[in-house]
């Protein structure tokens, strides 16, 4: 195995030229770091939600509620007093309940969601494995979904054409190139979609859960890139439940609880204070920081 | 080429998967269907000849070549409405896509429009066929037509901004445009001459009628063989610049709204 390690080696350094033709895409979304060594910096994020606003979807609820000033109540503070600063070639885990705001915090970083207030700066290329498949149209075969899915990436045509057949190797789809993806399994679909992803060496690599699908052999596979990437100075932001996943694969980690941040550190310290936390039976730390309430 | 991040321009950094989602469009229209890509004329042509043959015992005697004049002002109003219809719903269509990854937002209208674009060339395509059939003269001043085409994009791509990032936060725009559609097909002097209408009523149309400004302009050019007069030019590019400002302010302002109500 170690010759085909040394052999994927190589290939990351003759792409990285061919990334190049990749990122002028993104050129423009790559921000100014305050300080160089970081590649990602969030100062005082607040995020707001309006849970109001799925019962005001037409004009006759809209006048209603404007009459009667019932318009944008009941805020919901997804994430607030967030700061982070990311230096590059680190791997940090995000560990924390359902509902922490792990998964916005990441959708924050890869420019889905704007801030309600703060600043999010981020100074590389990102690639957001944050459900696998955006994108993947099931009507369309494989081999044209790579092209669709890869240009949605922000890849450009001829990088993928060089990529090609890379991505058909490392999905193990060769014979299922021309049909129709509506007509695969969902492991397939996985495979099609993690390999696409996974073409080019990001600055930044966000995985929300992607570990947790797929059988093991895949399972493997992934952990695998992802130990390859980082070797090559990738940053890994990841998030995950299954906390030995987190201590093997970051240095550091970060504990969410209803928007705020409880702690952060190295990973095993981290994981050993959510762990006790969770298996007691009264709240040690999170009694010390108030529940998520509303700000002005 | 840098370029602030959420402006229209930005659609253009994405010229691959402008590329990629205009071809899927095309792709899956006429996929696993036994005749394809030939409907794309087919279908023009089964309603003009529809059309002809209900209005053209009412207008043969005022309008020569009544099937040239039918098909020029069908051709601009079904690219417009066209165009502006695909680009209403081009967001909430989109809200899986738009909830995983960071795409220009310009990008998910403007692949619709540019889409009908090509279905309109291929209207154009019907519309050499019934001229040939027709036996009607052809002119130089028909080459002329993308000056005209340029304006009426410009103008869907505002009003299709506009349509689009409405929709998201009313979901009745869809019906409400609807019915403007049909108003507005039934102003636009398409199946009748404009001689029929009230003075009063002629005028409002040139000048307060966009899509009838460019079906004007199209017709002097394939229909009478002469340039559109200056007024109804200036008149048009006024509106496409004016519609595609007020469009593309609207869905700036918005975008970064659209993922908390899709």
């Amino acid at each position: 195995m170690s010759s085909a390690d040394n052999n994927n080696e190589n290939n990351i350094e003759n792409s990285t030229e061919i990334s190049k033709v990749y990122a002028s895409n993104m050129q423009n979304l790559i921000d100014e770091m305050d300080d160089d060594s970081n590649v990602i910096e969030i100062h005082d994020v607040m995020i707001r939600f309006n849970k109001n606003n799925l019962k005001v979807d037409n004009l006759k609820e809209y006048f209603v509620r404007l009459v009667t000033r019932q318009l944008m109540f009941q805020e919901f503070i997804a994430l607030q007093d967030i700061n982070l600063e990311v230096k590059r070639g680190e791997s940090w885990g995000f560990v924390g309940t359902n509902g922490a705001g792990k998964s916005t915090l990441l959708k924050v970083i890869s420019r889905i969601l704007k801030p309600s207030r703060g600043t999010v700066k981020v100074g590389g290329t990102v690639a957001a494995l944050i459900e696998l498949g955006a994108g993947i149209d099931p009507q369309l075969t494989a081999r044209e979904n790579i092209y669709l899915n890869g240009t949605l990436l922000g890849y450009s045509k001829a990088f993928i054409e060089s990529k090609f057949d890379e991505i058909v190797e490392f999905s193990e789809l060769q014979e299922f190139l021309d049909s129709p993806v509506k007509n695969f399994s969902s492991g397939m679909k996985t495979r099609l979609a993690f390999s696409i992803a996974t073409a080019v060496d990001p600055d930044i690599l966000i995985a929300d859960e992607i570990l947790s699908v797929g059988d093991m052999k895949f399972r493997k596979k992934c952990s695998k890139k992802m130990t390859l990437m980082m070797r090559n100075g990738t940053t890994l932001l990841y998030v995950s439940h299954n906390l030995g996943a987190i201590r093997r694969q970051c240095q550091k980690a970060m504990w969410l609880d209803h928007g705020r941040i409880i702690m952060t550190g190295d990973s095993d310290v981290v994981c050993d204070a959510f762990e006790t936390e969770m298996d007691s039976d009264e709240p040690i730390l999170l009694a010390k920081n108030p529940a998520n309430t509303a700000v002005k | 080429m840098k370029v602030k991040s959420g402006s229209f321009l930005e659609v253009f950094n994405y010229k691959d998967l402008l590329n990629q989602l205009v071809s899927r469009d095309l792709k899956l229209k006429y996929r696993r269907s036994f005749l394809g890509y030939v409907w794309s004329i087919l279908n023009p042509l089964l309603i003009m000849i529809v059309m002809v043959i209900v209005f053209s015992k009412m207008f043969n005697r005022s309008i020569p070549h009544f099937p040239v004049y039918l098909f020029a002002g069908r051709t601009m109003y079904e690219f417009v409405i066209g165009a502006c219809g695909k680009a209403l719903g081009s967001i909430t269509d989109n809200t899986s896509l738009l909830k995983k990854t960071y795409v220009s937002k310009f990008m998910f209208p403007f692949s619709k429009i540019v889409s009908s674009l090509v279905d309109y060339l291929f209207s154009l395509g019907a519309f050499l066929i019934v001229i040939v059939f027709t036996r009607s003269p052809f002119y130089w001043t028909m080459l002329l037509f993308p000056f005209v085409f340029i304006q009426a994009f410009v103008f869907a791509c505002g009003l299709g901004f506009f349509l689009a990032q409405l929709h998201v936060f009313f979901r009745d725009t869809r019906y409400i445009w609807n019915a403007v559609t049909t108003m507005w097909m039934y102003c636009s002097a398409i199946f009748y001459p404009i001689s029929m209408l009230p003075a009063w009523l002629q005028t409002l149309l040139d000048y307060f009628n966009p899509l009838y400004i460019y079906i004007k302009q199209f017709r002097a050019l394939v229909h009478t063989g002469q340039l559109p007069d200056l007024t109804s030019i200036g008149l048009g590019c006024l509106y496409a610049l004016l519609m595609f400002a007020i469009g593309v302010f609207f869905f700036r302002k918005n975008q970064d709204r659209f993922i908390l109500y899709i």
